[in-house]
Formats: C-alpha cells, sequence, structure tokens
C-alpha cells in the first residue's frame, strides 16, 4: 500500500517496515482506552524517565521526524523494555488497601507533600475558584480572555514568586516573561526561536529523557551529549563542554546554544558558582544561548548559601557585560509547586526578539484564563507563598533523607544532591555486568521482582551503567518505607545478579551477596504468576 | 547612513524627483544593514546554505536589541543569534487583521464612560449567550472543581500529571457535545479525539503530522487570515490560495482548485490536503452535500488530505443545515484515513479563554502522533474537570444551543438589515460569528491598496475594527468581514452610523 500522500515517513513506513506497523499502533496507544494501554500512559511515560532511541536520524529528513520517529522509535526493540516497565505498573499499581503487592511508581517526579497547603488554601479563598474577585464574578472577562501576553496579575505574581525562590537576589520584569503550557511547550518554543532544522544544542548527560521529544521533534533541532561521569560527581567541566562542541562540529551540526537543567533533573545536584561562570564564559567564547531550566528551583533544600545551595544563572550572569541577551530561563509550576496538571510554564528572557517571538508562538500552547486567574490569586498571597515554600523545601528534604538512609542502611549509595523530587541512585554493585544490558537485566528484576518502576540511568542517556533515578515525591512515607524493605528484601536474598565483575568495585559492597542459584533465577523469571508471587513484601 | 542625508536635501527641493532618489536609498540603506549583518559573522561558521536571498533581506532588519548585540565587541563565536523563524516570527506585525485587533484593547467603546472607543469588529468571538454560561457556573463550580468521587474536599485530580491528550471524560463529553451540535447526525467516537489547548495547536498539530516543510495545502479563499501565522510559521508548510468568487457566492470550485494542484505539481510543490472551513470563515457560507462528495471525489483522487475546519458548526443561524464530513464518510465508502475535523469549543460555546481545541480524525497514525504532540499544548486539568461537568449537564446544553441559535438569528438579521439601508450587501450565509459585507463601491480605487484605505478610515476614522478581505487573501477587492456577536443589540446602530459617516464621505468624494 502506498502512503495516502501522508507524510514521507508514514509512506516511508508502510513501504519499508510493514511489519511494524501493527506493532507500532499498539505502542502508540491511541489515547482513547481502545489501545492495549490505558488512555495516556505513553504519553506519561515521556513526562518520565522514558527513553526515545536516536533512531538513525537522516540529516536530511531531520526534521520529518515527528509521526515517523515516533513511529519507528516505539517499535524499536530497546525501547519495547521501558514500556514494559510502564504497562506493568499500569496492570498492577500499587495500592495500600486494594493491592498492596502492586508495583510502586518511583519513576514519576511529582510532588504530592504539600497538597494539603494548597486544599487549605483553597478552603480558606474559594472566590479564586469560582472566578470571583471580591464578591463579584469575573467570569466574563476570563472566558473571553485569550491574550497570548498573559493575564498581568498572574504573570506579576508569578514573576515575585521566581524572585522569592532566588532569595530576591533577582529581580523579575513580568514583561520579559512568557506563558506557556508547562514548561515543555516552554522548551520547544525556545527551540523553534534560537536553532535552525538541523543545528544543535548541547546538553550535559545524564539529561531528562523527554528533551529528545521536546527539544527535536517538530524543530528539528539536534541534541549534542556534553558527557559528565561519576569520577567528579557529574560535573560539567570546559573540557567536557568544548569536547562536546567539537564532537558537534565533527557532526556538522552548528551548535546554537549549551541548555542544562539546574537544579539538574535527573541527578538532584545544583550548579555551583565556578560550573556556571565555565558556563557563561563557554556561550560567550562561541557566541551562543545558554538555558537554564530551573523548574526544580524551588525544591532546593540546602540549609545554606555556604553549603551550596541553588544559584539561578540570573544571578550568574549579574555584572557581565554582553550576556543578559543570549541567557534564557525555563520555570514551571509542575514540580515547585506540585500543579503538573494545570499546565504552566513559562520562558524568562531578556532578549527583546526572543520574547516577542516566543510570545506569539505562545498562542500554540496557552495556559487556560481560569487557571492563570485562580493561580495569580494563589502567588499573590506571599504570606502563603512564603510559608508553602519553605515548609515544601522542609518535607522535601525529609522525604530525601528518608530514602537516602533507607538505601544507605541497604548498602546502597545515592549522589549526593541537595535538590529535586528524585535520588540518583547508584548500584553499579548490583549489576551482572558491567553493561547496560547488565543494566536492563537489573532494571527489569527490580520492576518485575521488587515491584517498582525506577528509571535506568541508560534512558537518561547516562554514559555509566547502574545509576538509577529513584523519585520520592509522589507516594505516601509509608509506601517509600515498603519500597526500601521491598529493595532490602531484594538485595538481601541474593535477587539480583551474581556479580562476574565482582574485582575492583567489592570495595563499595557493605553486604556480602550471596550468589543466587541458577535455577532460583530461571523460576524467578518464568511465569508472571510467579513473579507475582516473589513480589510481595 | 551620512551618505542618505546629503541625497533628501537635494531632493527636497525637487517633488518630481522624490520617488525616483528614494528608491535607490532605500536600497543603499537595506545593503548596509546587509553589510552590517554579515561582518560579524565571517569568522563564524558560514551561513546556512539555505539563506536565499529574500531571507537575507528579511534578517537584514532585525529588531534593535540584536543589532547592537551584533556591533558589540564578540569572542570567537560572534552574537548570539535568533533562528530565521524566531526573527521572522518576532517580526510578523503588519497584518491589518492583527493592527486592528490590537488596536481595540486600547480604547474600548463604552456606552457611558467611552463613547468615542473603538467597537470591535475584528474578533469572531460571541458574546451572546455569554450569561448563561456565567449562570450554569455561579451554580455548579464547587462541585465540579473540587469534590472528588467520595465528594471529598480535593485537588488530587486536579494537580497530578493527566494525558496530555484530554481526560476520557472531557473526550466523551465533547464527542457528544459535537453530536448534538450536528443534530445527532453523526455519532463521535470520543477515541478518535485528541484535545489541544484551542484550535490554534490543533490545526497546526495536524499539519506537522500530515506535512513536511516545503509542502503545500490548497486552502479555498478567502480564508481565515490566522492560519497564515498557525500553520506556516513553524511547521514550514506553504497555503495556496484557491480562489473564490463573488458570482457564486464564495462557493468551492473543485475546477480551481484542480487547477491549483496542477499548478503546485508543476513547480514541483508537493500538495498533501485540502483545508477547508465549514462554515466558511470569513464568508458563513455552509459547504452543502453535493460539494462535500466532489471534495472527498478530489482529495481521494488526488491521494491528500481533507481537513475540514468545523468550529462554527455550533453557530449557525440560517435555514441552510450544517453537514459535517463526518456524516459524509459515514455514510460512504470513502477512505476515510484522510479526513480530518478541526474543532473547539471557543466558539460555540463561547469560552476562548478556557483554550479547548480538538482534533478528530479517522487516521490511526495521525491520532496517535497528535496525542504524543499534544504534550506542547495541554489543557488546565481544572478547565477540563469544570468542561466535563458542564458538557454533561445536558438539560442546561441543549437549553444553550437553542437559545444561541435564537440571539445570533435575531443579531444577524439586524446587523445585516442595518448594513443594508446603508447600501452595503452581504454574501448569503448561514453560520459564523460575521458576515462578509461588500463595500467595493465605496473603495476609490479597486484593488487592494483601495480596500486598505478604506479599513483605515474605518479604523481610525469611524473607529471601527473590522478585517479586510485582503487579509483573508480574497481576489476581489472590497470585501469586509464584520463580526456581529461582539456586539449588544442596541450597538448596532451606532455601528451602522459610525460607518455610514465613511461610504457617504467616500461616495461624495
Amino acid at each position: 500500500m502506498e502512503g495516502r500522500g501522508c507524510n514521507d515517513m508514514l509512506v516511508c513506513h508502510h513501504g519499508v517496515h510493514p511489519s511494524l506497523v501493527p506493532q507500532a499502533m499498539g505502542r502508540l496507544g491511541k489515547g482513547g482506552g481502545t489501545g492495549p494501554y490505558p488512555l495516556g500512559e505513553l504519553l506519561f511515560c515521556s513526562a518520565m524517565c522514558t527513553h526515545i532511541n536516536p533512531c538513525s536520524p537522516d540529516a536530511n529528513t531531520l526534521w520529518h521526524g515527528v509521526v515517523r520517529r515516533k513511529a519507528a522509535c516505539n517499535t524499536h526493540g530497546q525501547d519495547s523494555s521501558y514500556f514494559l516497565g510502564w504497562q506493568e505498573y499500569e496492570k498492577n499499581p500499587y495500592d495500600p488497601k486494594t493491592n498492596p503487592s502492586g508495583i510502586i511508581q518511583m519513576g514519576l517526579a511529582e510532588n504530592q507533600l504539600s497538597f494539603d497547603l494548597i486544599e487549605t488554601w483553597l478552603e480558606l479563598h474559594p472566590d479564586a475558584l469560582g472566578l470571583r474577585r471580591d464578591g463579584t464574578l469575573v467570569f466574563r472577562e476570563l472566558a473571553l480572555f485569550q491574550d497570548y501576553h498573559g493575564l498581568p496579575e498572574f504573570k506579576k505574581a508569578l514573576a515575585d514568586f521566581m524572585g522569592e525562590l532566588r532569595g530576591n537576589k533577582v529581580k523579575f520584569d513580568s514583561s520579559k516573561l512568557v506563558l506557556t503550557a508547562g514548561s515543555t511547550s516552554a522548551n520547544e518554543t525556545l527551540m523553534f526561536c534560537l536553532a535552525e532544522p538541523g543545528e544543535a544544542f548541547l546538553l550535559p548527560t545524564p539529561y531528562y529523557p523527554g528533551f529528545d521529544r521536546d527539544l527535536k521533534w517538530r524543530t528539528g533541532a539536534e541534541i549534542v551529549p556534553i558527557h559528565c561521569s561519576s569520577s567528579n560527581g557529574f560535573r560539567i567541566t570546559k573540557s567536557a563542554l568544548e569536547k562536546a562542541y567539537q564532537q558537534a562540529r565533527k557532526q556538522n551540526l552548528r551548535v546554537k546554544g549549551v541548555l542544562v537543567t539546574n537544579p539538574s533533573n535527573p541527578l538532584g545536584t545544583t550548579l555551583n558558582r565556578s560550573e556556571l561562570d565555565t558556563l557563561i564564559d563557554f556561550v560567550v567564547a562561541k557566541g551562543i544561548h545558554l538555558i537554564g531550566d530551573e523548574i526544580y528551583s524551588g525544591t532546593n533544600f540546602a540549609d545554606s548559601p555556604s553549603s551550596g545551595g541553588f544559584i539561578s544563572v540570573l544571578e550568574a550572569m549579574q555584572g557581565r557585560q554582553n550576556v543578559s541577551d543570549r541567557i534564557h530561563v525555563v520555570y514551571s509550576l509542575s514540580k515547585d509547586l506540585g500543579l503538573p496538571g494545570f499546565r504552566v510554564g513559562a520562558i524568562y528572557s531578556n532578549n527583546e526578539a526572543v520574547v516577542a517571538a516566543a510570545t506569539k508562538m505562545s498562542s500554540f500552547g496557552l495556559v487556560s484564563s481560569q487557571t492563570q486567574y485562580l493561580l495569580a490569586a494563589l502567588l499573590s498571597d506571599k504570606e502563603f507563598t512564603r510559608k508553602y515554600v519553605s515548609e515544601n523545601r522542609r518535607r522535601i528534604k525529609e522525604r530525601h533523607g528518608r530514602l537516602v538512609e533507607g538505601l544507605r542502611r541497604i548498602g546502597i549509595d545515592c549522589l549526593k544532591s541537595d535538590s529535586g523530587l528524585f535520588c540518583w541512585v547508584d548500584m553499579r554493585h548490583l549489576l551482572s555486568s558491567n553493561s547496560f544490558r547488565g543494566e536492563m537485566e537489573l532494571w527489569k528484576k527490580i520492576v518485575y521482582e521488587v515491584g517498582l518502576n525506577i528509571s535506568p540511568g541508560s534512558s537518561c542517556h547516562c554514559d555509566e551503567p547502574g545509576w538509577f533515578r529513584v523519585c520520592f515525591a509522589n507516594m505516601s512515607a509509608a509506601t517509600l518505607d515498603l519500597a526500601l524493605r521491598r529493595v532490602e528484601d531484594f538485595v538481601v536474598s541474593g535477587g539480583h545478579s551474581s556479580g562476574d565483575d565482582d574485582n575492583g568495585r567489592s570495595g563499595r559492597r557493605r553486604y556480602r551477596i550471596k550468589k543466587p542459584s541458577f535455577a532460583r533465577w530461571m523460576l524467578s523469571l518464568s511465569s508472571s504468576s510467579d513473579r507475582r508471587s516473589e513480589r510481595g513484601c | 547612513m551620512r551618505l542618505i542625508v546629503p541625497l533628501q536635501a537635494v531632493v527636497q527641493g525637487r517633488g518630481g524627483l522624490v520617488l525616483g532618489s528614494l528608491i535607490p536609498c532605500a536600497l543603499f540603506y537595506l545593503l548596509q544593514l546587509y553589510l552590517r549583518r554579515n561582518r560579524p559573522s565571517s569568522s563564524s561558521s558560514p551561513p546556512t546554505s539555505s539563506a536565499s536571498a529574500s531571507d537575507l533581506v528579511e534578517l537584514a532588519t532585525i529588531p534593535r536589541s540584536l543589532s547592537r548585540g551584533l556591533l558589540s565587541p564578540r569572542g570567537a563565536g560572534g552574537p548570539a543569534r535568533l533562528s530565521s523563524r524566531g526573527v521572522a516570527v518576532a517580526r510578523d506585525d503588519d497584518n491589518p487583521y492583527y493592527v486592528g485587533l490590537k488596536r481595540c484593547p486600547e480604547d474600548p467603546y463604552h456606552p457611558s464612560s467611552n463613547p468615542r472607543g473603538f467597537l470591535q469588529l475584528g474578533l469572531a468571538e460571541n458574546l451572546l449567550t455569554l450569561d448563561l454560561i456565567r449562570d450554569w457556573l455561579v451554580s455548579n463550580w464547587k462541585e465540579s472543581l473540587l469534590l472528588d468521587e467520595e465528594e471529598e474536599f480535593s485537588i488530587r485530580g486536579l494537580a497530578t500529571y493527566q494525558p496530555y491528550d484530554g481526560l476520557m471524560e472531557l473526550k466523551m463529553a465533547i464527542a457528544e457535545f459535537m453530536g448534538q451540535i450536528m443534530q445527532e447526525s453523526v455519532l463521535f467516537n470520543p477515541s478518535q479525539i485528541v484535545l489541544t489547548g484551542g484550535a490554534t495547536p490543533a490545526v497546526e498539530i495536524l499539519s506537522f503530522c500530515l506535512a513536511d516543510p516545503g509542502n503545500a495545502f490548497l486552502v479555498p479563499s478567502p480564508y481565515y487570515p490566522g492560519w497564515d501565522r498557525d500553520i506556516k510559521w513553524r511547521t514550514g508548510i506553504e497555503l495556496i490560495p484557491v480562489p473564490c468568487r463573488s458570482t457564486n457566492n464564495f462557493s468551492i470550485s473543485i475546477a480551481s482548485l484542480e487547477r491549483a494542484y496542477n499548478q503546485a505539481k508543476k513547480r514541483g510543490v508537493k500538495v498533501r490536503a485540502v483545508l477547508v472551513s465549514n462554515p466558511s470563515n470569513p464568508v458563513g457560507n455552509l459547504i452543502d452535500r453535493d460539494k462535500l462528495y466532489d471534495l472527498l471525489e478530489f482529495v481521494s483522487e488526488k491521494n491528500i488530505h481533507l481537513i475540514s475546519d468545523e468550529i462554527f458548526a455550533g453557530s449557525i443561524y440560517g435555514s441552510d443545515k450544517f453537514v459535517s464530513v463526518a456524516e459524509i464518510v459515514d455514510a460512504e465508502s470513502f477512505d476515510r484515513s484522510r479526513v480530518h475535523i478541526v474543532y473547539g469549543l471557543s466558539k460555540d460555546l463561547s469560552v476562548p479563554g478556557f483554550r479547548v481545541g480538538v482534533i478528530y480524525s479517522y487516521n490511526e497514525i495521525v491520532l496517535a502522533a497528535a496525542s504524543k504532540l499534544a504534550r506542547f499544548s495541554s489543557i488546565s486539568a481544572p478547565t477540563q474537570r469544570l468542561l466535563v461537568s458542564m458538557l454533561s449537564d445536558r438539560k442546561f446544553i441543549s437549553e444553550y444551543l437553542i437559545i444561541n441559535r435564537d440571539r445570533l438569528q435575531n443579531m444577524h438579521a439586524l446587523f445585516v438589515d442595518g448594513l443594508k439601508q446603508l447600501g452595503i450587501k452581504c454574501a448569503s450565509s448561514s453560520g459564523g460569528l460575521y458576515c462578509w459585507a461588500d463595500m467595493s463601491k465605496f473603495i476609490q480605487s479597486y484593488s487592494e491598496k483601495g480596500e486598505l484605505k478604506l479599513w483605515e478610515k474605518l479604523l481610525n476614522v469611524a473607529k471601527i475594527n473590522v478585517t479586510p478581505g485582503s487579509s483573508c487573501h480574497c481576489i476581489e477587492h472590497g470585501w469586509f468581514r464584520c463580526c456581529f456577536t461582539t456586539l449588544e443589540e442596541k450597538d448596532i446602530p451606532i455601528v451602522i452610523e459610525r460607518i455610514r459617516r465613511i461610504t457617504e464621505s467616500n461616495l461624495v468624494s
């Protein structure tokens, strides 16, 4: 069958890989509950840690991407295992009452720790939800409000809130703020504004897997990794930057900028002053842009500035000449306020042309007026935001400590971090072989046997096998404890691999791990009912 | 720059030479800008080979803030440049449609506090039935937003990640609403729906799915001016206007489509789809059943797609019955996978601020792709919950639809009548929130320039914003789209009076 005038990608898809199509259709899950997977499951994946394989981008057809890349990628054998995890979770989600042996979702960077604070506020301020101001209805203006410049009171409140999160060391001007439907859209819009199809942005690894979609799909831009390694705690160095730049050159890609997540997703670390200086020097020297994705800025729980803590790229650039119009910040309320369902993101830039272009492009992803109104009221309540920010930090810190401490008792270390809704967990000593195959093996066991859905480092383009991102803020403390108990049982029972490569890394271990019998291992993989029975706590 | 000044001085004395001298001056100025732009890039990597001469001229006029960067002392790499599409989007401001839209809110009309302000007839929004929606919200917002299944106060269902392509509950409610609008002549399947933040991203996402940069859509013109932004800006798709004429009330001609298709082919441009609006925006006429058959046959024969924008399907005031393309494909054996419908709640439910758009497609791959691309423009969950409850209130919705139709009918009749008194005829229409008025006898030269002159007078003197036909790529001059649902009944005489002042003075001179 020839394509019906669809994109080349579809045509080629039909023509070249007919066998892939039905599979692709299944995977893509038509989003109506009619597909084999529940609604939106796949879309969720991308918001969390799903791997999109850069499947052989043909340089000339880079930005044909959308359908083809999607269709082809998801049929890619390697991808299937990731979907397996999500599929398993959807089929068998943990619930303390109804399904206590189900899979615990730890792949979702969602902040549910402070919902009660927002709920209380809403109960005290019903006007905000009821679209009232001082008792009178503001429905009419809101129903019709579709100005892409955004609701002024909301932008003002958001600008103030962003300033507050940065200790008021940076003053935000609401006229330089562009509202978007989530940071997903903010990142894409910036790519559209800054890069031509076929131009590249440098990203330090490991990075948020969603970027493979958000930055590349429709814009035709490319990502070139800046390789960071555990040897220096995944810090960004000048030589790594330079190497990535040269690498891009080698691939005939013109580099248009560097994008960093700060605090980092998935590491949970913040960029220190010297890293920021290195980055700024670098982009100035190369004449390129720097995007600071700071959507986790409010999760930073460092006690004092001396102990590190979050420094905004906008703060770091202060006092420098000729940099302000090449630095752009992405923000969102999904993590700091825990409101991803509200789809509120923002771009902040000192570059007038970027603000002008992004503002117009935001018509492709505007925030509902009702939501803007509600959040304007919430964020304008300074007393509430102050209380919320500090209490939310306290709870994240406590939860973070609980996970780190719990894992340490089992002999598993985490990268030292002070932000985020997750930890970057080092399970290299549990791998059967020091390879991504080994990582995948272990990951499958963690999903199937331990009953936790976590994100393997390879999905975040980490260069070293054995690291996992584990989220802790989307569940209750009791659930987290249960997850830890499951991990402990798994490690103690030696349910993971036999560890062929003991040499050199045995020092990391706190536990002497029993070699499990091969038969036991086979059994554990043999049937799903067996798996389920083993999975319990 | 220095050269330009003396030249101007010389010219000033001799009026006749003005034009002859300005052109070389302008060219020289552009050249300077062009050189200035290119100088700093000499040390960085060479400009992309794809940049054509016209692109360079476009780039030459990048805004101030950037040229400052260009001149500043630079490192090895020079200034940080925007992409060409970023620059183009930042600059794209001069279409009268947008100019007019921007002017009105600066000084809006109010009967008592600002009787000389601008009257907005350029924005297709429906203010006629807002009171009904408001009343419903007043009594229902709390239940619909905050109470979970156990009637507990909770934001969990609002705050957490939701499917990017919309809540299933809302898809079901919208499918039902669409069916209701089409008087149950079509059964819409919720699983064929992808929800987006407004019809704008819906159209763009569909375009991304159906065509590659450099491909084209055939679009019967006059067409909605927003498409030039919504579709062309980021997808790189070309829109080819296929002219319709007043002689047959601007109905689509398959022969013209055929011609346009062949011309594009000759140029080496691949046509991927025909894009129509039904009811037509800006004319307000409907595509009848036979024409829909013809269109489907045309796209089948050419092996391309058909996108039908039916966003005004529920805003019908005329006697003709609206027929959705969905009804035809359901009944006949056309290949459905090439048919896609765009819908939204901004017009028929008059809540544009809530940003709800719909892609309804019969093509599973397109649906799969679109539902993923919806991640860039998802609808806020609180808004979705609110709409689920509102649309599920069938009694309210059916009452709303009846009243809305009555009020539309009434306003349309009054407005068209008023124009008739001025000797202005409107194209025969049945739907939409506007009429398509023929003011060609009031334009002084039968050209786009003449039309824009009248438009400017209407905007600046009469303080009435309407949309000139040229913004809609209308091939005939002197047509204007006038939205009447932004007015109250008592505003109509004022509007008519303001137009009269312009038209009379134009007839006299």
